[in-house]
């Protein structure tokens, strides 16, 4: 039997082993050796720290109590390290980025490194915890009740005993924790310690399950049978209660200061996460695989008043099995140093960054934080913390202690805690969240879960009497504590996570969409936010400060060595040659990330404000930020537009080349022919006078026919050079008219005066109606009746009728003169319509046979220099064109 | 017996003249003025010589010489390509048609002449 003294020395010796681990790894880790404690491994081994005597005692507790509704504490974080992989990494690789050196460090810096916030989640913190860390005291003193009791041998008092266990704590987390200043530098050997300490948990879990399993009973088979059914009916499982057991326990994996201190802070390696993403969840499954199994067993072979709570040890022990028991104990012992230790460095991290810095800072507002050194007082007010945080585990233990099942208190720290949630997501997520939403959910959860699950968890009157739990406090029956606005949910922990959770998510969006985002906020959260994309240096601050100055603040607070280093680096960055850099915005940004991870976002922002000059960022550091970045976005919209100017200047220009290369193309088609219809008549004309030259004895009449013929073929020559200048006079608009006001009868006279010769040759019938003709009209006569007498000759030559009809009819329509030539031909043939306007087409030439083709091209032109338009409005019943032109009959443009 | 000559050409002062210059040369003139059928007019008359006027109402030139140079007997029969156009793209078009010679409008009497009894030669 081992006596009470002796498991005390064995716990002193396995406390020894932890430093000797702990310091020797922290050797390890300056020299560089021993790869294995940068390993994924011990990262995953880390976070077992999840697993405190809560899991390791309490979880046979609760199956024994409750079947299978411990499994919800093993199943939400895994959901979470399965499911949930990304948030995690997502919070470590800003933990990375930002230099994060707490939950409440996450909070603050997110919301505009909001010193208030701070203070409001290290407080929220350490309430949460206090509950926690009791916890881990009364276990082991529990444990250590079990030896003495089973071995009757004279112990302390529980609180002694409890007392002394925080002492030792307190001294161990302080010697380990507070070695190093600069919380992202990780504590190396507190980590190996606890991950030593995991493995150990792990073994004697194990061991006491294989032992129960196949020592006691005969094989799974066997402890199964005698199981009483009631467990696994329990109507505990599977209901409302066991999804917010799994709820909770996958929030506290996220939230819980020393989760996340282990998970985040602690991170060395972001790739350790995909490692723990399935080797967490596998030590989980390992952890809880024999609960059951150690219930069953402690059931059907103690005494029915046994506490269950105590079953891993009091069965070993019921069984003979000292050794089994005293790892058993050891591996309770490990559960609960580690979750204190792990706890108790973090709340000391957020209290001396997030409370006692800035009370310094404020009281010592005149001085310098450089003229001080800070990195001293940090290193005193961590300890201090530290001892303050076991302390206040070890007053509520006395308090509260003994009271209440282990389970139900690690649930209320898990509530507690949780409050940070909506918050911590929302700033993960949401731009629009806002520091004033994030202290409102906090303190509306906070105060909820306190009135709901806190407060009435004290045993006693010792904060509230029964009665006023039960009916209200002054018997206003809807504040009862555990049924708020008698809403009737009967379970007090469902009752609490409903209105503190609920209200504090409603809170949160409200006043998020209520208030607007500080700008520094702003530019907060789309350093979270977007911490996968770009990270973009802060700028456009531009502030004066002395680098000495600065170099200072470092050396205080990072140390003289490693500021010089990190100087050094920056000058060289810089690429200058002598050790100091240039106070770039970029090097105070820089400077303050690194003394944020000593110090905390907050702190880090007051502290450099204060040496380079300013208060916070000032207003005017914000307008000028603003006003470039409204510079930018100008000029950015300056560029945009001109680039779209330029695309439409370039579009132009290859519209405008390509109509210059279809107007060369014309120019060459319309020369070509041009010297065709020129060669002709001059061919006749040189073939012939050289048959005159060479003085061959022609006949008379022979002679003067060839002569006719070159003089007609001259006559020709000319027509055709007065037409194409014409046609291009006019097609340039640069023709001169002759504008009068005239009668439409005089021009359609003269017009048929001139044809009348060809008329009556051809006994042709010309009709038109005089009186629709007493019209007068501004415009030039001459053009008008050269339009006309094309059109009446084309008509006479081509309608192919004897005798050809043509008639010449005039009339208005809407306000405007038209002006028909039609004949009694078959007309023009559809495929043919749009050819005839063509310059020297064949048909067009047909239709003006004797100049060159060019004539309704340029009666076209005409008409449309006298501003209308001449078209093909003919059918089957004869060629018809129409002219329609304004009805001007003064010179002021179109009077009606 | 008189050398025949078939001209094929729509200007009628052209037809006219070079009618006279080729009958004062002691040469048969047939002519024909329109694109059309001038080919088959040709395969008729089976000419000694062709004057083919590149420009005519209803067919190109070109394509008269292509059914021409396919007609039977008549792959050899020299022809003389017209034009009033001048271009050296038309020059190159009437040799890759199978123009014995090419003149551009308007034209010497004395070298005409001299060029379409060379080509009977």
């Amino acid at each position: 039997m081992i006596s009470f003294n002796i498991l005390v020395s064995i716990c002193l010796l396995y406390v020894l082993g932890l430093f000797a681990v702990a310091y020797a790894a922290e050797r390890w880790a300056e020299t560089g050796r021993f790869a294995i404690l940068r390993s994924p491994l011990v990262y995953t081994l880390s976070i077992s720290v999840y697993c405190t005597a809560w899991t390791f005692y309490g979880a046979v507790g609760s199956a024994a109590r409750n079947g299978l509704e411990f499994v919800a504490i093993y199943l939400g974080p895994t959901l979470v390290f399965v499911g949930w992989w990304w948030l995690l990494h997502k919070l470590v690789r800003i933990g990375r980025v930002q230099r994060i050196t707490s939950i409440a460090d996450l909070l603050s810096s997110r919301y505009g490194k909001s010193g208030g916030l701070a203070v409001l989640v290290t407080v929220l913190a350490v309430v949460g915890t206090t509950p926690y860390i009791a916890l881990q005291l009364q276990s082991m003193t529990l444990s250590f009740a079990v030896f003495t009791t089973a071995t009757g041998a004279p112990a302390p008092s529980p609180t002694v005993t409890a007392f002394y266990v925080a002492a030792g704590l307190a001294v161990f987390t302080i010697i380990f924790g507070t070695r190093n200043l600069d919380a992202n530098e990780r504590h190396h050997g507190v980590v190996t310690a606890i991950a030593v300490e995991a493995v150990v948990k792990l073994a004697a879990l194990l061991s006491v399950g294989i032992f129960v399993v196949w020592g006691v009973a005969s094989g799974p088979a066997d402890i199964f049978a005698r199981m009483d059914p009631e467990l696994l009916q329990s109507s505990q499982v599977f209901n409302t209660r066991w999804v917010m057991l799994n709820f909770l326990s996958a929030c506290a994996i996220i939230c819980l200061p020393r989760m996340f201190q282990v998970i985040v802070v602690e991170n060395s390696n972001e790739r350790h996460l995909a490692t723990a993403s399935w080797a967490f969840p596998l030590y989980l499954f390992l952890m809880s695989l024999f609960v059951l199994p150690i219930a069953i067993a402690g059931q059907s072979i103690l005494a029915p008043d046994a506490n269950p709570d105590l079953f891993v040890l009091t069965v070993p022990l019921d069984q003979g099995q000292q050794t089994l028991a005293t790892l058993a104990f050891l591996g309770g012992f490990s559960s609960a140093t580690s979750m204190v230790i792990v706890a108790s460095i973090a709340l000391s991290t957020m209290m001396s960054n997030h409370i006692v810095l800035p009370l310094w800072l404020r009281m010592n507002a005149s001085r310098n934080p450089a003229s001080d050194d800070v990195r001293d007082l940090l290193l005193r007010s961590r300890r201090a913390s530290i001892a303050v945080v076991v302390a206040l585990g070890y007053v509520y233990f006395q308090f509260n202690g003994g009271t209440g099942a282990l389970a139900s208190i690690g649930l209320i720290a898990f509530l507690g805690v949780a409050q940070v949630l909506p918050a911590l997501l929302g700033g993960l997520f949401w731009h629009s969240a806002t520091r004033p939403a994030a202290i409102a959910s906090i303190c509306t959860g906070f105060f909820i879960w306190a009135y709901t699950l806190f407060v009435p968890s004290f045993s006693g009157a010792a904060l509230m009497g029964p009665e006023a739990l039960a009916s209200g406090p002054f018997g206003i029956s809807w504040l009862a504590p555990q049924n708020l606005l008698g809403v009737g949910i009967t379970d007090p922990l469902v009752h609490a996570v409903f209105w503190s959770l609920g209200l504090n998510t409603v809170v949160f969006v409200v006043v998020s969409l209520l208030t607007t985002p500080s700008a520094i906020e702003r530019l907060q959260s789309v350093q979270f936010i977007n911490v996968f994309g770009q990270v973009s240096p802060r700028r456009g601050i531009t502030r004066s400060t002395a680098i000495e100055d600065l170099l200072v603040l470092a050396q205080r607070i990072l140390g003289r060595e490693e500021a010089m280093a990190l100087f050094r680096a920056q000058a060289r960055h810089q690429g200058k040659d002598s050790p100091l850099p240039d106070a770039t915005n970029e090097l105070i940004a820089t400077l303050e990330r690194e003394i944020a991870g000593s110090v905390g976002a907050a702190a880090a922002h007051a502290m450099m404000a204060q040496v380079t000059g300013g208060s916070e960022i000032s207003f005017e550091d914000m307008i000028a930020v603003a006003d470039e970045t409204a510079q930018i976005m100008e000029y950015s919209a300056r560029l945009e537009t001109q680039s779209k100017e330029l695309e439409q200047a370039a579009a132009q220009l290859r519209d405008a080349n390509a109509k210059l290369t279809e107007l060369g193309a014309q120019k060459d088609t319309f020369l070509s022919q041009v010297s065709h219809e020129l060669r002709t008549p001059m061919t006749s004309i040189r073939t012939f006078s050289e048959i005159l030259q060479d003085g061959d004895t022609l006949a008379p009449e022979q002679l003067n026919h060839f002569a006719t013929i070159i003089h007609s073929e001259s006559i020709r020559l000319t027509r055709l050079l007065d037409d194409i200048l014409d046609l291009s006079f006019m097609e340039n608009g640069r023709v001169q008219l002759n504008l009068e006001t005239v009668p439409v009868q005089s021009i359609i006279d003269r017009a048929l005066a001139t044809t009348q010769a060809q008329a009556n040759e051809l006994g042709a019938v010309i009709r038109r109606d005089t009186t629709a003709e007493q019209i007068t009209l501004y415009t030039d006569a001459d053009r008008l009746s050269q339009v006309l007498i094309n059109l009446v000759t084309n008509a006479l030559k081509h309608c192919g009728t004897t005798p050809p009809e043509v008639s010449v009819l005039s009339g208005l329509h809407d306000g405007k003169l038209l002006i028909t030539v039609a004949d009694n031909g078959r007309g023009i043939s559809e495929d043919d319509i749009d050819l005839i306007f063509e310059k020297f087409s064949k048909l067009s030439k047909k239709f003006t046979s004797g100049s060159a083709g060019l004539g309704l091209p340029i009666s076209r032109e005409i008409v449309k220099n006298l501003g209308g338009t001449l078209v093909y409005a003919g059918s089957s019943m004869g060629a018809v064109f129409r002219i329609t032109l304004p009805l001007r009959t003064t010179e002021t443009p179109e009077s009606a | 017996m008189h050398e025949r000559v078939l001209l094929i050409e729509d200007e009628p002062h052209i037809v006219e003249a070079l009618s006279f210059l080729l009958t004062r040369e002691g040469l048969s003139v047939s002519t024909h003025s329109d694109g059309s059928n001038a080919a088959e007019t040709a395969a008729r008359l089976t000419p000694d010589l062709v004057i083919l006027d590149v420009m005519l109402p209803g067919k190109s030139g070109f394509d008269i010489l292509s059914e021409i140079r396919g007609t039977e007997g008549m792959a050899e029969t020299p022809v003389l390509m017209l034009t009033a156009k001048g271009q050296s793209r038309d020059r190159a078009a009437a040799q890759a048609a199978g123009a014995s010679m090419f003149m551009t409008k308007p034209f010497s009497n004395r070298e005409i002449v001299a060029n379409i009894k060379a080509l009977l030669a």
